[in-house]
Parts: C-alpha cells; sequence; structure tokens
C-alpha cells in the first residue's frame, strides 16, 4: 500500500495520459497477452459488433437480446453488489436495468460500447436503490484503490530484509507447481478454490479480476465501464491476483506434498 | 537465495516505487509488465531481470497460470424465470414500437 500510493505507481490521477492500446476484442484475446498491438483512437466508439447488437436489439431479436442478457448478468450483479446489500436487492438492480435498456434502446447513442451504456443505466438504478448513503457517491469514489485494502502482493517475510546483502531477494522463493499442477488448476476443486479467492477479495479488486480474467473484457473495457483510470485498474487488479496465486500457491504446495 | 550475483541486490530495500533491481520489486510489477504498461526501459529491466533469476521467472509464469485457471471459472448464468420474464417484457416493448396505437406496455 505505502509503494503503491507514491510518484507514478498505485493511483493515477491523470486519467488524459494514459496510454491507449488496442481493444482487445475477443474473450481470448483480452485474458492475458502480454503485449498488445497497435494502438487505437476510438476506444470509447461501439465495435461493429456493438452497431450490429444493437441494431437486431431495435430490430426484435430476441435471440439476441437473452444472450446479452445471460452474458452481462454476472458483471451486472457484481456492479449492483457494490451499491446494494443483499442478492435480491442486486437481482433487482439488475431487472430494473434491463427494464430501462428495453425503453432507452432508441436512446442509445454511439458514444459508448453496448456494455458501458448498460452499465451507465444500472449503476444509476443501484445508486437509486442503494439508499441515501451511497446515492451521490460516484462508480470512480466506490472503486478508489487507496480506500480499497492494499499491502504487498507477498508477505514481506518472502523477502530478504533490509540490511541483508541480498535485501529485497527472495527469502521463501515461491514453491514451485508440481508438474500436474496444470491439470489441477482446471480441476473443478480448483475452481472452487479459485471462486472462494476471488469471495474473499474486497469488493473492489473482485470486480476488476472478474471482469478482465473470468469475462474476458479487455482493460479498457473495464475502465469505461467502471469509471477507473488504467493506472487504478492495474492496482486493483495486481492486487486481486496477487491474493488469488497466494491461495493457489498454498493449495498446489499442500497438495503436492500430500 | 535467488542471488547468483547479478540479481536480488537490493538498493538497500530503499522505499520507493517498485523497481526492477530486486526481486520484491519485480513482484510488485509483474501486473503492470503483463498490462504492457511499463515504460520501454523498466521492461527491459524487467525482463534482463527474468533472464538473471529463475525464481522471479517462477513467479512470472504462475501468475500467467493464475489468469488461465481464472478463465475458466463459471460465469455466472441468469435464472431462466428471470430470463422469461425479461424476454417477454422485450418482446412487448418491440410489439409496442411496431404498432404505437395497439396495447403495449
Ligand atoms: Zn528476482
Amino acid at each position: 500500500m505505502r509503494a503503491a500510493e507514491r510518484d507514478g505507481w498505485g493511483p493515477d490521477p491523470s486519467f488524459g495520459a494514459w496510454r491507449r492500446t488496442a481493444r482487445a476484442g475477443g474473450r481470448v484475446a483480452s485474458r492475458y497477452a502480454a503485449t498488445v498491438a497497435a494502438a487505437r483512437d476510438d476506444l470509447f466508439q461501439p465495435t461493429p459488433e456493438d452497431v450490429a447488437l444493437v441494431a437486431a436489439l431495435r430490430d426484435g431479436d430476441e435471440q439476441a437480446f437473452a444472450r446479452v442478457v445471460d452474458e452481462l448478468n454476472g458483471p451486472l450483479l457484481r456492479l449492483a453488489g457494490l451499491y446494494v446489500q443483499g442478492r435480491a436487492a442486486a437481482e433487482e438492480v439488475v431487472q430494473d436495468t434491463w427494464l430501462g435498456v428495453i425503453r432507452g434502446l432508441d436512446r442509445f447513442e454511439a458514444r459508448s460500447s453496448f456494455r458501458t451504456w448498460v452499465f451507465r443505466i444500472a449503476a444509476n438504478r443501484a445508486r437509486t436503490q442503494g439508499g441515501r448513503e451511497r446515492r451521490d457517491i460516484p462508480l470512480s469514489a466506490l472503486l478508489d484503490p487507496a480506500d480499497d485494502p492494499g499491502g504487498p502482493a507477498l508477505d514481506p517475510e518472502r523477502f530478504l530484509a533490509p540490511g541483508d546483502e541480498w535485501a529485497g531477494g527472495w527469502a521463501v522463493p515461491p514453491h514451485r507447481w508440481a508438474p500436474d499442477a496444470e491439470a489441477q488448476l482446471v480441476a473443478g476443486e480448483t475452481r472452487a478454490l479459485i471462486q472462494d479467492a476471488l469471495d474473499e477479495l474486497s469488493p473492489a479488486q473482485r470486480i476488476v479480476m472478474t471482469l478482465r480474467d473470468i469475462d474476458g473484457w479487455s482493460s479498457e473495457e473495464v475502465c469505461a465501464a467502471l469509471e477507473l483510470t488504467p493506472g487504478n485498474q492495474r492496482v486493483l487488479l495486481h492486487r486481486a491476483r496477487s491474493r488469488v496465486r497466494a491461495v493457489l500457491e498454498r493449495h498446489l504446495v499442500a497438495a503436492d506434498r500430500a | 537465495m535467488s542471488s547468483d550475483g547479478t540479481v536480488g541486490r537490493g538498493s538497500e530495500a530503499s522505499p520507493g516505487p517498485p523497481d526492477t533491481a530486486t526481486c520484491v520489486g519485480v513482484v510488485e510489477l509483474v501486473t503492470e509488465y503483463l498490462e504492457d504498461a511499463l515504460e520501454p526501459d523498466v521492461r527491459a529491466r524487467f525482463e534482463a531481470h527474468l533472464d538473471d533469476c529463475e525464481e522471479c521467472e517462477v513467479y512470472l509464469e504462475q501468475m500467467r497460470a493464475t489468469i488461465v485457471a481464472a478463465g475458466r471459472v463459471d460465469v455466472e448464468h441468469v435464472a431462466p424465470a428471470t430470463l422469461d420474464r425479461l424476454v417477454a417484457a422485450y418482446r412487448s416493448a418491440v410489439r409496442a414500437r411496431r404498432n404505437p396505437g395497439a396495447n403495449g406496455v
């Protein structure tokens, strides 16, 4: 947390200064690409897929509607969960959101992606239902990394202490995962473990990691939909992924030794 | 333990932004690296550290494996009854739009 708040690293106040990288598009492409293709300037414009989707929805395509309702179900539930308490209240917000989308289809303008537009509607509904104390809080404030539990990615004990000749080097290196870890990682048990680990995260960390790594959204989509700066998005993503990795490490090492 | 003489030597673990000279710094930069958000010179130093430091390489691979594993977690589907209700609302809204005079929503 300390380090994350210092200059240039951590919460990033300069929204305009961020480097625009290409919208990664598909689920797989956006997942863990270390490099991103050439920059585009139209990140906040709907993609051709968005335009086609909205045209289909205006045209009465029920399958397209059902598909997008299902696809955005988890993301919208988590967004609602930032404002309202309990599953039932979140589900109510989500249903309300879709009714708003249905009514507003003709008002969708080509100034944001479809997902961002739906998220805006949902955030407004959730805010209204969330009660007085949350009503005026913008998403960006709710998801501010400065108010989110930070801390280092790993227990500081894992590294050699200041004063040591190799201070900052590994004291307890990452436990190597067993050769069959790959298989274990896809097993149902491990999936449940990751789900539990996600549930343990702060709401801000959880929604960012889930959108990125489970729903397969690009960082640009997440930033636009959650009103996050790219820097803040990365801080939350880093905290989330680091914690989930640590849970997997404990699990896989224990399984290995069992 | 990680050190082979070229890595792990900290800048006396001076507080400040994570840096590529130490493993603890590399660990904190992993996400920036995977997101391609590092400045080119920092990225080059990051990769140089990985070339020399097996433990950090393992750590990076484990972060990648974590991301892939998370991608296999089931998405949360909408309840069939809820979906039916919403599709019905959608259907009548579409109908009402086509026949503004008729009964609709
Ligand atoms: Zn290292």
